[in-house]
């Protein structure tokens, strides 16, 4: 009889830490989700920018043809990606050729005095800043998730339930300072 | 001690402050009815008026706060290196962004106060703006921020709100017994009412001190912590480290601060006489830049 009681209690006891446990899961993958969300704001609002940018520029340098390519190929395999390492290939792509757009923009004097391109310039630079901090919300969120997922006995019930590690959101080599575009 | 902890930390520390000034409201009340013949009627109406200015000061402190500093809120247009700066650090901490006010004063300062990341306010006066470089300001900015994600703001605002009121209270309570000590002295008082009135009196000069040391014990290794964790989140420690030390360098008083309030301050506002050091509610700023440079 007592032994009865005692295996029931047991029971009970591991079926309320596998719910706590299923909860605290379930939130750290939603906060992961959540985090995600932030940067996908800002990786649209940069995209949403580069056609207003490629029509000033090209405005202004109407035979640097080569620049637009990269920007426009890197613009839609960003509109076309699925999963966090398809975003990060192309955001790190994108920064390159804004790279190139920004520095041929040296060559226009016309073109950096423009009021206009000075303010998607400024709205750009505000935009990756906003990027790399979301970046680093982000992956603070997925360092925690992956280290709940895999430690014990968590890791037990984690993959049985099919959870797996989420991808961190990593810029190039050498993006991580100011990703400021500076012209004089 | 991890977030969470600190959050957990910070609520309880909350509701003991409603406890203890709720219990020092009624004792003054009881204290002041007797002095007037009617202890229930003074401890009732303690009682009721501890309600009522506990849920006003729990829904409406960081108004109050901003009023007794003066500050105005701004827009975008109005100063959007501030306002990025904010949206930024919000978007790294994962915080809603908070509203934000300038302080029209050349004091080098700033406050956050709020009851909660929704309902928060970050303020930073007109010299601090003037004064500090873009990568200072953030390191300001993300002090306050820490302040605002540890839910720090609502036991230091409450406790900005709830302490007034103790200092308040004590206040109106000395005033009359100054008053009517000389009017109704003549009507004779069993030694009974001689000893309560003593208590009475000391209880109104020790509350604005308990009060005090309140916000000491709530705010001292807070700025430490409110430092590291800045300082994480904008990944530059020398920023706001340079910060302090202009900040510290500052000598112009800021105007439109209280007791109550000046521990709400990134740095204590108040110059420190004798009381200032004893009761101290910051630690002192060349200990905290040797932290910040130390990490």
């Amino acid at each position: 009889m007592n032994l009865t009681y005692f295996i029931l209690g047991a029971v009970i006891l591991i079926g309320l830490f596998l719910l706590w446990l299923y909860n605290s899961l379930v939130r750290s993958k939603a906060r992961v989700e959540e985090a995600w969300s932030h940067i996908d704001v800002q990786l649209k609002r940069r995209i949403d920018l580069i056609p207003n940018l490629v029509e000033t520029v090209k405005g202004y340098a109407k035979h640097e043809k080569g620049i637009f390519e990269n920007v426009t190929k890197a613009r839609s395999a960003m509109l076309g990606a699925k999963t966090v390492k398809e975003s990060e290939e192309a955001d790190n792509m994108l920064t390159g050729a804004l790279k190139t757009i920004f520095a041929v923009a040296e060559n226009y004097p016309d073109l950096k005095a423009s009021v206009n391109f000075k303010e998607l310039q400024d709205e750009l630079a505000d935009t990756e800043n906003k990027i790399s901090y979301a970046r680093q919300f982000y992956n603070g969120n997925v360092r925690d998730f992956n280290i709940l997922i895999k430690s014990f006995p968590n890791v037990l019930l984690a993959s049985a339930l099919g959870f797996k590690e989420a991808e961190f959101f990593e810029a190039k080599e050498g993006e991580r300072e100011k990703p400021e575009v500076k012209f004089s | 001690m991890n977030l969470y902890d600190q959050i957990g930390a910070n609520r309880r520390r909350t509701i003991l402050l409603f406890i203890f000034t709720f219990l020092a409201i009624i004792v003054l009340g009881y204290v002041f009815g007797f002095y007037f013949e009617d202890p229930y009627l003074g401890a009732t109406g303690a009682f009721i008026f501890s309600f009522a200015y506990s849920g006003a000061a729990y829904f409406f402190s960081d108004r109050i706060v901003l009023a007794i500093s003066g500050a105005k809120p701004i827009e975008k247009k109005d100063h959007p290196l501030l306002f990025r700066t904010v949206e930024n650090l919000c978007i790294g901490a994962g915080l809603p962004v908070p509203k934000i006010y300038i302080v029209e004063e050349p004091a080098l300062n700033a406050f956050a106060a709020g009851r909660d990341p929704q309902h928060s306010v970050v303020a930073v006066t007109r010299g601090l703006l003037e004064n500090l470089e873009d990568e200072e300001l953030e390191g300001v900015v993300a002090h306050e921020l820490s302040h605002v994600r540890n839910y720090d703001i609502r036991v230091m605002t409450l406790a900005a709100v709830l302490a007034g009121s103790l200092v308040m209270i004590s206040d109106i309570f000395l005033r009359s017994t100054r008053y009517s000590g000389s009017s109704r002295g003549g009507r004779g008082r069993g030694s009974g009412a001689g000893v309560l009135l003593l208590i009475g009196v000391l209880l109104a000069i020790l509350a604005p001190l308990i009060a005090q040391l309140i916000k000491l014990a709530i705010s001292r290794q807070r700025e430490y912590l409110a430092d590291s964790s800045g300082a994480l989140l904008t990944r530059y420690p020398e920023g706001l480290a340079r910060a302090l030390e202009k900040i510290a360098a500052d000598k112009t008083p800021l105007r439109h601060v209280s007791e109550a309030t000046a521990h709400l301050y990134i740095k204590n506002p108040l110059t420190a006489g004798f009381f200032g050091n004893l009761f101290s509610t910051h630690p002192p700023i060349e200990e905290r830049i040797r932290r910040l440079r130390q990490a």
